[in-house]
């Protein structure tokens, strides 16, 4: 089963679990219609959207309301602590979360308890509180983009908005600052960094570089990076190896960027529907 | 007498050290009116992390001078804002990131602090997107200010909670320098 876990923003929504729908306007959890269409129903929709189109059951989507007051996202640490070993999760994605050291520990000494480990992602908040506390190796692929490869990249920043500004300013070179990320063990054996060039490595070693076809204006719109997230989460959880499924990911959110004619102001939504079509022509790309 | 000269001089900067306290608020953005507060009043303060024992992964806190700790707390007491604990330090915190990256798209002009990204349609002012960031508030905020012109929108310094939250308030704040709200 692939478990999606994280914070919606929707104010005292209570913990939900279970399988995810999707709808005409978003996604649907255990009933609840979660129609917001960026962060993690975004990333969300991508991973249905990938596992419908290769063949893998629908994710399971684990969600409680936090507008950043930490209460759903302490929630969302405490069942997964809790029950974790008893679900059946084979790939588990962690997405948006407030950032806590000591409940993120917690479910890593519950997963370190498991017979049968799940396949580990995670992004945005989920990975800054894997880095800073110093965890990146019990996971298997981290999903940075530019600004949070810098602050992989930097080992005494405790989040990006601590980035020393020397490193900041080594954005043009990327490949350096994935090789102090990885140097500084701060990132797990495979990422995915999002940028005008997307990097997949592996092992510290740049796999795959994809810059093509570029789409300018992809970069200021929210949520692009979660669909990258989703649509890994759902080729890992269809059988692709970590690197594959990033390869993919990566050529299949560019040509979905092209089909959808972007401006600076599109919304997210917009390219998702093109997103069953780009994987397709995407898995062509990567298969050769 | 070279090791004593040392010793001496360690002894100096501890005591000047000593000095400055941390005032530690449970919330990022709780600082960000904090600061404000005391800049005004002409206070010598930086923004910076906490130290270990207070930190979850997305923290602020501000240094102050610590002789004048009474008066701040007081002051900050009777406008709602006083701090969770105060506490003398010995060593100094990491600054939260200032620099920004803009770029402009003609109609569009986008600006970044560290992990957040802003984007503003030159000629209506409407902010059209917002990027990046990892705590829950980034999507409270977006489905709060986007669609809304600049000087309309609500300030993520006062309705979000997060680091991301105070990255976006410093772009929000570039891009209105440069553009206007």
């Amino acid at each position: 089963m692939l478990l999606l876990a994280g914070a919606v923003p929707v104010d005292k929504l209570p913990l939900i679990i279970g399988k995810i729908e999707l709808t005409d306007q978003g996604i649907k959890i255990e009933g609840n219609d979660l129609n917001i269409n960026r962060g993690f129903e975004a990333m969300a929709t991508s991973a249905y959207l990938t596992c419908m189109e290769f063949g893998a059951e629908a994710p399971h989507g684990l969600i409680a309301g936090d507008i950043g007051k930490r209460d759903g996202s302490e929630k969302v640490y405490e069942y997964l602590s809790d029950n974790l070993p008893t679900l059946g999760v084979s790939v588990l994605t962690l997405h948006y979360i407030m950032p806590d050291l000591k409940r993120n520990k917690k479910i890593l000494e519950s997963i370190a308890s498991m017979e049968n480990k799940p396949f580990m992602i995670a992004d945005a908040g989920s990975m800054y509180v894997a880095k800073t506390g110093g965890d990146a190796g019990c996971y298997d692929i981290f999903t940075p983009d530019l600004g949070e490869v810098a602050f992989l990249a930097d080992e005494k920043a405790d989040h990006p908005t601590y980035t020393r500004g020397f490193i900041f300013h080594m954005e043009n070179n990327v490949p350096e600052l994935i090789r102090m990320a990885y140097a500084a063990k701060n990132v797990p054996r495979t990422i995915f960094v999002k940028g005008e060039t997307d990097y997949i490595c592996q092992d510290g070693e740049i796999l795959k570089a994809i810059d093509q076809p570029c789409v300018d204006a992809m970069e200021p719109i929210g949520g692009t990076g979660d669909l990258i997230t989703g649509m890994i989460s759902g080729l890992v959880s269809a059988g692709k190896p970590a690197a594959e499924a990033c390869m993919i990911a990566g050529h299949a959110n560019r040509i979905a960027g092209m089909l959808t004619k972007p401006t600076p102001a599109t919304q997210v939504q917009d390219i998702l529907k093109h997103l069953p079509e780009a994987l397709r022509e995407a898995a062509k790309i990567v298969a050769g | 007498m070279k090791w004593f000269k040392k010793d001496k001089k360690t002894d100096e900067d501890k005591k000047e050290s000593v000095t400055r306290g941390l005032l530690i608020f449970a919330h990022p953005t709780t600082v960000i009116a904090v600061e404000e507060v005391l800049r005004d009043e002409g206070y010598d303060i930086r923004v910076v992390s906490p130290p270990p024992q207070y930190r979850t992964g997305c923290d602020l806190s501000v240094e102050f001078p610590l002789s004048e700790e009474a008066t701040i707390t007081g002051m900050l007491k009777t406008i709602g804002l006083a701090p969770m604990d105060v506490m003398p330090i010995t060593s100094k915190g990491m600054e939260p990131l200032r620099f920004i990256r803009k770029k402009d798209f003609g109609d569009y002009l986008m600006v970044r602090a560290a992990n957040m990204k802003i984007t503003v349609d030159k000629r209506t002012k409407v902010i059209v997107n917002i990027s990046g960031g990892g705590c829950p508030d980034v999507p409270h905020l977006a489905t709060e200010m986007l669609g809304k012109r600049l000087r309309d929108a609500p300030n993520p310094g006062e309705i979000g909670f997060s680091l991301c939250a105070y990255s976006l308030n410093t772009a929000r704040e570039e891009i209105i320098r440069l553009i206007g709200g």
